[in-house]
């Protein structure tokens, strides 16, 4: 048996008490992995960032611009092998609620920054030839149904008016991180128009990305850049990209930690529900622990026993749960697209799901399991079913 | 007269609730010569389960000393003591205690889980114990599928599977009918007889007692001849 036999019997002793703990300890294994997903989404970014790139902002805060004349001051400096430029459009697409990043940004250059972005050689061509030139992200364009060639109008926000634009590009990620519900069009559309209806707000940008040799002197570049700068009327702040996207994560950092909190709370929960099943069930079998070592098992068998119809409970529960999140996750990331573009179930996510599925399945029955072994025989004996 | 197998010398046992202390044995000497068939007989609370538990191995003696076939039981440390019960010791309960999710083949299986014996053997072992008993046709039945009387059957066919030479029985008969008490107690005769092994009987049934060819009867915790 044989001891698998045993254990795999007595975890099906009670068949209710069984399914209903294996069910609540799938969901709470599916919620975590979901959670921790969740939290993931938030640093999808910051993960996605390359260690060569700076952004810099103007230092008082991100809405405000800078002058695009910082340009030549800073791409004369030592260690710096390329600058681009974006700005924050923020049109209207038919109904408000269709929200998705858009960027004005210079071509050339900043997909010469940008190598994650995948786009056809003809498309680019056309894309920096023509002034009302977009290109879409793979999942933004299959959001909206737009093909190459689609004429696109957008509501300006910050930027008032209708803007017609025509889709020239649609890029896919190289990498499974890479955000594809991005829209890039190009800054002189946007500059010129600033020139003619509004010429104060012309030659402005909201960040500027410097590419630069050595990662290892990123501090030092961002330092050199914000001197260049400092006492004029746009000081600059100058980070890495990956603490440039890390910002946007702080400013909800109450909300990432309320979600660690829960997906820790999840944990603790199993732990009870599986505490309750074990503690149950080694009080119901006292008696039968009780003439196991009357036969002669010892206590290492009686543990055996316990531990196993225990990780029985907690493996299937756990493998229940990481076999339900594929398809919850998926679902969710249709849902909340809009707002998490990368929202990518990780292998090493299930593995926790797992490993604390089964910790949870030891620990839990540390205390039943500790009760049962000590128990004297003859008390065990009297206890009768 | 033959040699003592089973032997218990000014054995005295006592329980503890918090700080009252409940005599249940005092100065109990026994002997018992290999092959021999016991009933120790007593009104409840005189203190019968508690001297077959000492005997057993499962409980251990506040003074005095139990020995089988010349081992000191009460000197044992737990783990060999759950060893020494697994290779000498036949144990029959009063309620049977076979294991629900078992079949009968399997609860009788269970005590050479403990041996280095490989699958074909112990199915040979296992046959033997139930064509003994009665219940060869019974193997794939689960303890609710048979009767009181089967039960115990199954029970002792558990208890004989290791070939031990010492069979302990709790009030084996305690929970059944006339009829399956007369079955189980001819039985536990026929192993005697048959297979020379000593048995030790708890009842308090005179008539299951008769079965017996020595019957001590414990008062109060006092060991007298009948």
């Amino acid at each position: 048996m044989k001891v698998l036999k045993l254990v795999s019997k007595n975890a099906t002793r009670h068949l209710l008490r069984t399914f209903l703990t294996i069910l609540g300890l799938a969901i709470a294994v599916m919620a975590f992995a979901v959670i921790r997903t969740s939290i993931d989404a938030w640093y999808a970014g910051a993960n996605a960032s390359s260690p060569n790139r700076l952004v810099v902002t103007n230092n008082i805060s991100l809405v405000f611009p800078l002058p695009l004349a910082y340009k030549e001051k800073i791409e004369q400096l030592d260690g710096v092998t390329g600058i681009s430029w974006a700005q924050w459009f923020g049109g209207t697409y038919v109904d408000p609620k269709n929200f998705f990043a858009q960027f004005a940004i210079d071509g050339e250059s900043y997909l010469a920054l940008y190598p994650e972005y995948i786009i056809p050689a003809v498309q680019k061509e056309t894309f920096l030839k023509e002034r009302n030139a977009v290109i879409v992200g793979r999942a933004l364009a299959d959001r909206f149904g737009w093909s190459v060639g689609d004429p696109i109008r957008l509501i300006g926000t910050i930027y008032p008016g209708e803007w017609d634009f025509v889709i020239r590009g649609i890029y896919t990620g190289k990498e499974e991180t890479t955000d594809e519900a991005q829209w890039f069009m190009r800054y002189e559309y946007l500059d010129e128009r600033m020139k003619a209806e509004t010429p104060g707000r012309a030659g402005q940008v909201g960040s500027f990305i410097v590419q630069i040799a050595d990662p290892s002197k990123a501090a030092q570049m961002s330092a050199t850049i914000d001197s260049i700068f400092v006492n004029s009327l746009a000081e600059t702040k100058t980070q890495t990209e990956e603490a440039f996207q890390l910002s946007f994560v702080a400013m909800a950092s109450s909300i990432v930690t309320g979600l660690r909190i829960v997906s820790f709370m999840v944990i603790g929960i199993i732990l009870l529900v599986l505490a309750n099943t074990m503690a149950m069930t080694a009080r119901e079998r006292v008696s039968e622990y009780a003439v196991m070592k009357t036969l002669g098992f010892r206590p290492i068998h009686i543990l055996g026993l316990i531990f196993g119809e225990s990780l029985v409970i907690a493996g299937i529960g756990g493998l229940l749960g990481i076999l339900v999140t594929f398809p919850i996750s998926n679902l969710l990331s249709i849902v909340i697209k809009d707002f998490f573009p990368v929202f990518k179930l990780e292998i090493i996510t299930l593995a926790i799901g797992m490993i604390a599925s089964i910790t949870v399945g030891i620990v839990a029955d540390i205390f039943p399991a500790l009760k049962a072994v000590k128990t004297p025989i003859v008390e065990g004996l009297r206890i009768v079913d | 007269m033959s040699k003592s197998f089973v032997q218990l010398h000014n054995v005295n046992k006592s329980y503890w609730r918090d700080t009252l202390e409940i005599p249940v044995l005092h100065n109990i000497n026994l002997d018992v010569p290999e092959g021999e068939f016991v009933a120790l007989m007593g009104p409840s609370g005189s203190g019968k389960t508690t001297l077959l538990n000492l005997i057993a191995g499962i409980d251990r003696p506040s003074s005095g000393e139990v020995s089988v076939n010349g081992e000191s039981v009460s000197r044992l440390s737990e783990s060999a003591l759950a060893r020494w019960r697994s290779r000498n010791i036949g144990f029959v309960f009063q309620f049977y205690n076979l294991m629900p999710v078992l079949n009968a083949f399997e609860n009788v299986e269970l005590p050479l889980l403990l041996t280095k014996l490989n699958r074909r053997e112990r199915r040979r072992q296992v046959e033997t114990a139930l064509s003994i008993v009665g219940l060869a046709d019974r193997m794939k039945h689960y303890p609710n599928q048979l009767s009181g009387g089967q039960e115990q059957r199954v029970a002792i066919a558990r208890a004989v599977v290791t070939d031990p030479r010492l069979i302990l029985a709790d009030e084996p008969t305690g929970d059944l009918d006339k009829q399956s008490a007369e079955e189980v107690m001819e039985l536990l005769s026929r192993l005697n007889k048959e297979f020379n092994k000593t048995i030790i009987v708890v009842t308090h049934d005179p008539r299951a007692a008769e079965k017996a060819h020595i019957q001590r009867h414990l008062d109060k915790g006092e060991l007298n001849h009948l």
